[in-house]
């Protein structure tokens, strides 16, 4: 039970720490284009990117799971190419984590840079300034803010799913049973005690991400760009 | 092909709170010089300024700086704002909240020279507040900050949107002493918006006064803004502070540009066209200092 306990909580913290290291990776190039771009489907873009956070989470673990399928060309593709099999996999839930935590990585960095004044961009790029040079040392340093919410709230959401882990993981130890699940699984079993461990968990490793992040942005309040 | 001049011409339909406006402009202006963008608020000077710079595109034009060209939109050319080498200094600064002084004007040098960066920094007067970032700074402070900025980047052109608009008498004198010092001697072609006659006086070697995005005038301050029948020997200019109307003669006060005021004696026949806060010269003809208003 203990060492089940220990490896539910690993499992927790490796598909949210993952999810958000990626969804860095990918979030800051795709908020920076998103936030200049004058392409005429922005909109639509920009209501795909937040579909995730109106849609029930099973909508989307049900297309993922459509897609994973080895009836699908995509899941058969990947199962007869590389032998690999997303469904009820970590590395299947992994993705689904990331399209379904899209949202909050991109939507705090794209406000953020919004909310910078165009002249410091346009007065780099005056200074023979690449637009990566522009990008790293001066919109980034100047959204710190909205960096460390994006992390915070993609890390706390990622612990904080349950549906989609559930439609596309699954409950199986060591895979996909992330805590969220476990509680619910030892509810089921009338196990009160190790979901109350869990549940207490999950609420104090929430509670200070949260707490973090309204803390970082009343500090920066002042702290804002002329 | 003329090597030393800088061919501009540019359209540009512009939404303007009078509603839409064309910017025309046709120019040139000779390699080396100092210009002065002159003209109202809305006019199109900062718009210009920006498409010399490159980061706002006319509808059509072209644009020729000595042999290069930057916009030639027939052709499809159109040079990035970082391949053009010149340096904007933006009205609201736009220096960079998370660097320091130092740090702001060490970044613009197209490479590292910190003994540079020093000359800079005490040219402009900034050594003690070499290490405070932009928001514990003045707005004259962060005016020269940004002139400094511009400096750094050792641009062929210098383009500066009302450089010194928010700055004391003092310090305006100085630093319009230390543009034209550091245009004399580094010869850049520096092209100015600004409001300020004196400034243009000053300062200028070239008008070029925008009204409603097209060119009223351009040439010599002094054939822009006098009269070409005026044969005086000193001429003043400045701003209509204080009309005092008596029976028999009227005392109109101006500010120059220094800080020096003028009392004028003036007629009910000149006072006809002048009002509080006119731009007008003074000037002397013969005996006494006349007062007329500018175009």
């Amino acid at each position: 039970m203990n060492s089940e306990f220990v490896q539910t909580l690993w499992l927790t913290f490796k598909l949210a720490a993952s999810t958000t290291a990626i969804l860095l990776l990918v979030g800051l190039p795709f908020a920076r284009w998103l936030a200049y771009t004058r392409v005429r489907v922005k909109p639509v873009i920009e209501a795909l990117v937040s579909m995730p956070m109106v849609l029930p989470p099973s909508v989307i673990g049900y297309y993922m799971l459509v897609v994973y399928s080895p009836h699908n060309w995509f899941g058969d593709w990947l199962g007869r190419g590389f032998d690999v099999r997303l469904a009820f996999s970590f590395e299947g839930v992994l993705i689904a984590s990331v399209i379904f935590s899209l949202p909050f990585m991109v939507q705090p960095l794209q406000n953020g840079l919004r909310a910078l004044p165009n002249s410091l961009r346009e007065a780099s790029y005056t200074l023979g300034k690449s637009k990566a040079t522009t990008f790293f040392r001066v919109l980034l340093p100047n959204i710190k803010p909205s960096v460390i919410t994006a992390v915070a709230l993609t890390f706390a959401h990622t612990i904080g799913e349950f549906g989609i882990v559930l439609m596309v993981g699954g409950n199986m130890p060591g895979e996909t049973r992330v805590a969220s699940i476990a509680i619910y699984d030892e509810v089921q079993a009338l196990n009160f005690e190790a979901a109350n461990s869990y549940a207490l968990i999950l609420f104090l490793i929430s509670l200070v991400l949260l707490t973090t992040i309204y803390s970082v942005n009343k500090k920066h309040d002042s702290w804002r760009v002329m | 092909m003329e090597s030393n001049v800088i061919e501009i011409r540019v359209r540009k339909q512009m939404l303007t709170a009078h509603g839409l406006m064309d910017l025309v402009v046709e120019t040139t202006v000779e390699m080396g010089k100092l210009v002065v963008l002159f003209g109202d608020s809305g006019a199109g000077k900062t718009t210009l300024l920006r498409i010399l710079a490159g980061l706002t595109n006319p509808d059509e034009g072209f644009i020729r700086f000595g042999q290069t060209i930057w916009l030639d939109s027939e052709k499809k050319i159109n040079v990035p704002p970082q391949k053009r080498n010149i340096s904007l200094m933006f009205q609201d600064y736009a220096l960079f909240p998370n660097m320091s002084v130092e740090e702001n004007i060490t970044f613009a040098q197209p490479k590292s020279n910190l003994n540079e960066a020093e000359d800079l920094l005490r040219l402009l007067g900034l050594a003690e507040l070499r290490k405070r970032k932009p928001s514990g700074l003045s707005g004259g402070q962060k005016q020269r900050v940004a002139l400094a900025r511009a400096l750094a980047r050792k641009p062929k052109m210098l383009l500066l949107d009302e450089p010194l608009s928010s700055l004391d008498a003092e310090m305006r004198i100085l630093l319009q002493d230390e543009i034209e010092k550091v245009h004399r001697e580094w010869g850049i072609t520096t092209i100015m918006v600004t409001h300020d006659l004196n400034e243009v006086f000053r300062l200028a070697s070239q008008v070029i006064h925008l009204e409603n995005g097209i060119i009223k005038r351009a040439g010599t301050p002094e054939s822009v803004f006098s009269d070409t029948s005026i044969s005086g020997k000193v001429q003043i200019t400045g701003q209509i502070v204080h009309i005092n109307q008596q029976s028999v003669v009227n005392i109109v006060t101006v500010v120059s540009g220094h800080n020096q005021i003028i009392k004028v004696i003036a007629f009910d026949s000149d006072l006809e066209n002048l009002k509080l806060g006119d731009q007008v010269m003074v000037f002397s003809k013969a005996f006494n200092p006349i007062i007329n208003k500018l175009e």
